[in-house]
């Protein structure tokens, strides 16, 4: 269930943004740990990814969804946002289209937005729940992705079962790996098909997630041994302590220590390579953000954008809105969409 | 003795270092070293020292390396085999001293 449906309190942003500034009272603000490190005020070094998010819809509920995503969830971009974000892109040399939700493939207007996307030559990345692929409604949907060469980005919290169902949900695990087993059927993840197919690892618990380089030796290691199943690369991505997982932590009473767990492991080498230096996100409703966690957040960019106005000059070098949710970025090896910053 | 110990007493270790300073600075670093990435990767060290912590049965230690294994990308399955080598050691230590109960027994006995 999501947060929203059962009417939490930290369904808010508000709520969410009152939590974290007031863990910033016991422990150095974000914005002077980054003014320790020669970084304040953050600015955009320009855009190379245009995240889409197409809405909160996704046929999973995981416990520590930062949209706080589910099937009862009705936020979703029209096709009137989605030409918008099209139109948008046309007029720049953005080289990286990365759609995201929910689970996007949901959202009506998927495939259209991957065609036109690809039709101004541009890459495009899909963030795939996996258990999306075998759904009847989407029959056709790993080929489609295959047919127009999209990179595939799939979570898969751990090589086990009992750590990614606990996390995603009773039997995800068993259906992650058939649509792992599909994708690699398209090619994808063999060496020399030219289809990217990466992981994403989120620790399932209140605790950092370990060296990339490291983890993915594991994973391709276990999947190869245990499932016959290839891939490109691992993603490693710290929980945000926002929404469902800041639920978990202050329900589990492990909200304090985690917190400091992230302060204390800031990485000034993480911090500047933060994500949001080179990318700009668009919500499911047009509104620009500087990533997806300040989008949950309702942190619009400064002094807030629509699609409709948008301006690639002024935003290619715009001021980064920061909070407290940040240091989840910048602890340890840093984190992003991308995996591992630092 | 309940309450003996507390989970926040941890960030307290470093004081320990106030009355021998140099000591404490060569604990530090030593202890540095020995858990950097070497023959054995960091993964295999935190699993070694999660056992050990059991076997000395620190409740610090355990509480630091359990964070540390599922840190280093362990799961519940190996971190549990790993208390299973450390309570072997533990029990087979116990019993291979049967063969000094016997010895001793053989040199009292007709």
């Amino acid at each position: 269930m999501s947060l929203v449906s059962i009417q939490h309190p930290l369904a808010s942003s508000a709520e969410q943004i009152r939590v974290l500034d007031a863990s910033a009272r016991v422990r150095k603000p974000f914005a002077r740990a980054l003014a320790d490190s020669e970084l304040f005020p953050l600015r955009a070094t320009g855009i190379r990814v245009f995240q889409i998010n197409v809405g909160k819809l996704c046929n999973q509920t995981c416990l520590h969804c930062h949209v706080d995503a589910g099937p009862d969830r009705s936020e979703i971009m029209t096709r009137e946002t989605a030409e918008l974000c099209i139109e948008a892109l046309s007029g720049t040399r953005i080289p990286v289209v990365d759609i995201t939700g929910g689970a996007p493939e949901l959202n009506p207007n998927f495939r259209w937005l991957v065609e036109r996307a690809r039709g101004l030559g541009r890459h495009v990345m899909d963030r795939c729940n996996l258990t999306v692929l075998l759904l009847p409604s989407q029959s056709g949907l790993a080929e489609f992705l295959a047919r127009n060469e999209v990179e595939v980005i799939c979570s898969l919290p751990y090589f086990l079962g009992e750590q990614t169902d606990a996390q995603r949900g009773a039997g995800v695990f068993e259906r992650s790996i058939q649509a792992l087993r599909k994708l690699n059927a398209l090619g994808y993840g063999r060496a020399g098909a030219g289809l990217r197919l990466n992981l994403v690892y989120n620790p399932v618990g209140a605790f950092l997630p370990p060296s990339q380089a490291a983890a993915e030796a594991d994973f391709k290691r276990e999947l190869g041994r245990r499932y016959g199943i290839e891939f490109n690369s691992l993603y490693t991505i710290t929980n945000m302590p926002i929404s469902r997982f800041l639920e978990f932590l202050l329900r589990s009473g492990n909200y304090e220590r985690y917190m400091e767990k992230l302060a204390n492991s800031y990485n000034p080498v993480a911090a500047v390579g933060v994500m949001c230096r080179d990318t700009l996100s668009v919500g499911w409703d047009g509104v620009l953000y500087d990533c997806d966690f300040n989008q949950m957040l309702d942190i619009p960019v400064a002094g807030g954008a629509h699609i409709r106005d948008f301006r690639p000059d002024l935003l290619s070098r715009r001021l980064i809105v920061t909070g407290e949710h940040c240091y989840g970025c910048t602890a340890g090896g840093g984190s992003s969409c991308g995996g591992a910053t630092a | 003795m309940a309450g003996y110990y507390h989970q926040e007493d941890l960030a307290h270790f470093p004081d320990v270092g106030k009355n021998a300073p140099e000591l404490w600075r060569k604990f530090s670093e030593w202890y540095a070293a020995v858990f950097a990435e070497g023959a054995l990767s960091e993964r295999e060290k935190s699993l070694i020292a999660l056992a050990v912590a059991h076997a000395v049965q620190c409740p610090y230690c355990i509480d630091a390396y359990t964070q540390a294994c599922l840190e280093k990308g362990s799961n519940p399955e190996q971190m549990t085999e790993a208390l299973h080598v450390a309570s072997a050691i533990r029990g087979g230590a116990s019993l291979v001293h049967g063969v000094q109960m016997r010895n001793a027994a053989a040199k009292v006995s007709l």
